[in-house]
């Protein structure tokens, strides 16, 4: 056979030999997904940063926001990060026990984010720091609350998995289940990211 | 499609290119724990100093402290995407990173786009005015 003489099988190595090949396209449809989520956060960022400096004679963020428990949220919602990485890595070994642990664990972090989040909110309504005070505050909660629904409803999705792990256990349709959800609990740490430095951060600082 | 797969998982040539272990012919891109871990830390490191600089004052302008800590929050964002979501261009084909590039750039102008337009809006209205001043306005 001569070398320039291309084949079907030098064509067909071409294009399969290298890359992943999942059997359909669920990854590739949850990752867009998960772009259009991060446009709706975008435009929720916008929101604030726009409304953000308009305290209407209220309180601003120094005198409400409370890094240190930022601090620690933050933490929590990374320590859930990668110990969902830990179950992932034991559903790779096959091994559903550890998974689920691993799971269970992440569920518990993720539980301790969303109870420090609602004990702030609740702290600035009785402070009188609603959002019905100022654009400021209107932008904060939607913006920072979309983002703690997300978490619980990914504790939600976490718990649905982890009954049908227990009672299937790790076939390839749980497998897939498990990848996106780790897709969309890495990604609710990245939109975090933004949260913290746009909003508490720069906010203490402004 | 899933007979070419097939063929494909016959291939000689089915190579162990990939730098992580890939060798079980799994589909979903996963991680090492060595990975999972690097990213932990990078996480951790980056996430500390911008606590550190706004707790602590560690700038005296806070422009510059604003222009560190956004500097901070990109790179770990880059983190997350390269240990955690395991980006790369060869995933799914590179339709993975054909539309985070897209989002991005519809990200960023969503963000610019609404500050700079919003920040011109609020300069050219009138200058601003007390409580006081508004009610003896004519």
């Amino acid at each position: 056979m001569s070398t320039t003489v291309t084949t079907v099988d030098d064509v067909r190595s071409f294009y399969l030999g290298e890359d992943h090949h999942p059997e359909n396209g669920t990854m590739l449809g949850f990752w867009l997904y998960l772009m259009s989520d991060c446009l709706l956060f975008a435009v929720m960022f916008a929101m604030y940063g726009v409304l953000g400096g308009n305290y209407a004679a209220g309180p601003g963020p120094k005198e409400l926001f409370d890094l240190p428990i930022v601090a620690v949220n933050t933490s929590m919602l990374l320590l859930s990060s990668i110990t969902y990485g830990f179950a992932m890595l034991e559903m790779a070994r096959n091994r559903k026990l550890a998974t689920l642990t691993w799971l269970a664990i992440t569920g518990l972090f993720g539980a301790a984010f969303i109870y420090f989040e609602l004990t702030e909110f609740i702290h600035l309504i009785h402070e009188g720091a609603g959002p019905q005070r100022s654009a400021f505050l209107s932008s904060f909660f939607t913006l920072v609350g979309t983002h703690g629904l997300h978490v619980s409803f990914g504790i939600v999705w976490l718990i649905t998995l982890m009954v049908q792990v227990s009672r299937g256990g790790l076939t390839a349709a749980n497998r897939r289940r498990l990848s996106c959800l780790s897709l969309f609990w890495h990604f609710l740490d990245v939109v975090w990211i933004g949260v913290f430095t746009f909003v508490y951060l720069m906010g203490v600082l402004r | 499609m899933s007979a070419a797969h097939d063929t494909h998982d016959d291939h000689p040539l089915e190579a162990h290119v990939h730098s992580h272990d890939h060798g079980h012919g799994e589909a979903e891109p996963h991680g090492t724990l060595k990975g999972y871990f690097t990213g932990f830390i990078l996480s951790v490191i980056l996430t500390a100093i911008p606590f550190w600089i706004v707790m602590g004052d560690v700038f005296r302008s806070p422009q510059t402290a604003t222009l560190v800590i956004l500097i901070f929050a990109f790179a770990q964002i880059f983190v997350h995407m390269v240990y955690f979501l395991h980006m790369n261009t060869s995933s799914e084909g590179g339709w993975n990173m054909l539309a985070l590039i897209f989002t991005a750039v519809l990200v960023v102008i969503t963000l610019s786009g609404s500050l700079w337009v919003m920040y011109h809006m609020n300069a050219n209205m009138m200058p601003a005015m007390s409580a006081h001043d508004m009610r003896n306005m004519p």
